[in-house]
């Protein structure tokens, strides 16, 4: 019997709950794939026709700065996912993803999903509610982190 | 040896107490603008986990510091202390030898009992380790009666993550799971960056059994119960530790009132129930 990659994404966070006649749809957008730590998933400004599914180790969401070296904006680890920039032009990748670690993710074809969410658009809402509530989530972490609550005390 | 409840029978039959000199043993720099200071008190003295003493050098000021040290150790008793003021300034700069002047403890503690049968999380953001630390000590020493333990800590910088040896020996522990991130690193640091309440979904817990302590930044603290409530903990097993504008540490100035409550003789440790209503009213 084949084994197909549909079982990994049903177990994935983000697809929790996705009708299983979806998941069946998706996953021939799908591949398998592993790195090595210090590779890198994505560099910054390069097309983005990708997401990421991590199952297991850490990426970081890298930024260079001439005078300071990579600096690392955010961590994702399992469950998370790594990658916007597939979903809107002009689709290219605004940071780097570095493996800190030995990863696997499951790489989701952009293309293949946006003619697939272009044919069903039940699928395509779904798709992007879930990628509304991360892109919220990642915004408010964001915000948080800006304002630099730890650097902030009482003058005693 | 005057336990914390001699003392705050003490405290409410003569509410205005004189500081008491003890004798700073020892100075650890914890990080670049942190500082434990070692103190020994002229008798034995016994704390809970999260009671604060207050701290006072003449001529300058006093402040409410919470004491950071195992509430099961005698002798030497620790503050860990920030410098961001006159009166914290002039608590760094002691040395061992110099004497300071200590009033307390005052103040509610961590439930630790309470959360026996379950899991316990702590939380802590920057400075908020070190209130958190002594329940960490209290779990440990009755380890078997917990389900799992959790360690979440946030800090500015991986320079900036206090108690680093300790940090070390917890992780290395097979029953505690410490998950640490840092708000901004460069590729030195292997770790996490991002928020605290980020850990939250990476954390092994079980919601519905799991009581949660918090201290951190109040932004901090809303965003982590947030994050806790969405998880599936319940509002009734959250406690959060408050900082307010305590200039008595004896319910008579008012400084400290937080709604209906102050925090210095009704807090500093909350119940998340308690005091939801208050940490929504901007003007509080």
């Amino acid at each position: 019997m084949q084994r197909t990659l549909e079982p990994l994404l049903r177990d994935h966070k983000f697809f929790a709950g996705l009708d299983p006649e979806y998941l069946s749809l998706l996953v021939g957008c799908a591949s398998n794939e592993v790195w090595p730590a210090d590779t890198f998933l994505f560099r910054e400004g390069e097309p983005a026709e990708t997401f990421y599914l991590i199952r297991e180790g850490t990426v970081a969401l890298e930024i260079a700065a001439p005078t300071s070296g990579a600096l690392i904006v955010q961590t994702l680890g399992a469950g998370d996912v790594a990658g916007f920039s597939w979903l809107i032009a002009p689709h290219r990748w605004e940071f780097d993803g570095r493996a800190v670690d030995f990863v696997r993710a499951l790489r989701m074809d952009g293309a293949c999903l946006r003619a697939k969410c272009d044919d069903d658009p039940r699928l395509g809402y779904e798709l992007m509610r879930r990628f509304a509530r991360l892109t919220v989530n990642r915004l408010q972490a964001t915000r948080l982190q800006l304002l630099d609550v730890y650097g902030r005390a009482h003058q005693h | 040896m005057r336990t914390s409840t001699e003392q705050a029978q003490a405290t409410r039959a003569a509410p205005w107490t004189e500081p008491e000199s003890w004798q700073v043993t020892d100075v650890r720099i914890e990080a670049p603008d942190v500082f434990t200071l070692g103190l020994t008190p002229p008798e034995p003295f016994g704390f809970q986990p999260g009671q604060f003493n207050m701290l006072y050098q003449p001529g300058v000021g006093e402040v409410p510091i919470s004491i950071s040290g195992d509430p099961a150790s005698t002798g030497r008793v620790l503050h860990t202390i920030r410098d961001v003021g006159p009166v914290t300034r002039a608590l760094c700069a002691l040395q061992p030898g110099q004497r300071v002047g200590v009033r307390g403890p005052y103040g509610t503690s961590w439930p630790v009992a309470a959360a026996e049968g379950g899991d316990l999380m702590i939380v802590a953001g920057g400075i908020g380790l070190p209130p958190l630390r002594p329940a960490l000590y209290e779990a440990l020493s009755r380890r078997d009666r917990f389900g799992r333990v959790v360690l979440l800590y946030g800090a500015r910088t991986p320079d900036d993550l206090l108690f680093a040896e300790e940090l070390a020996a917890w992780r290395s522990r097979f029953d505690l799971d410490v998950l640490i991130t840092v708000d901004a690193a460069d590729r030195n640091w292997r770790g996490n960056v991002g928020v605290v309440p980020g850990l939250i979904p990476h954390s092994p817990f079980d919601p519905a059994a799991t009581t949660a302590f918090v201290v951190g930044p109040e932004i901090m603290i809303r965003f982590t119960v947030r994050a806790l409530l969405e998880a599936g903990v319940t509002d009734d097993r959250v406690y959060l530790s408050m900082e307010r504008n305590m200039q008595c540490a004896v319910a008579m100035c008012g400084h400290c009132q937080l709604g209906p409550f102050l925090v210095c003789r009704d807090g500093p440790v909350f119940s998340h129930q308690q005091v939801a209503r208050w940490l929504s009213i901007r003007e509080v």
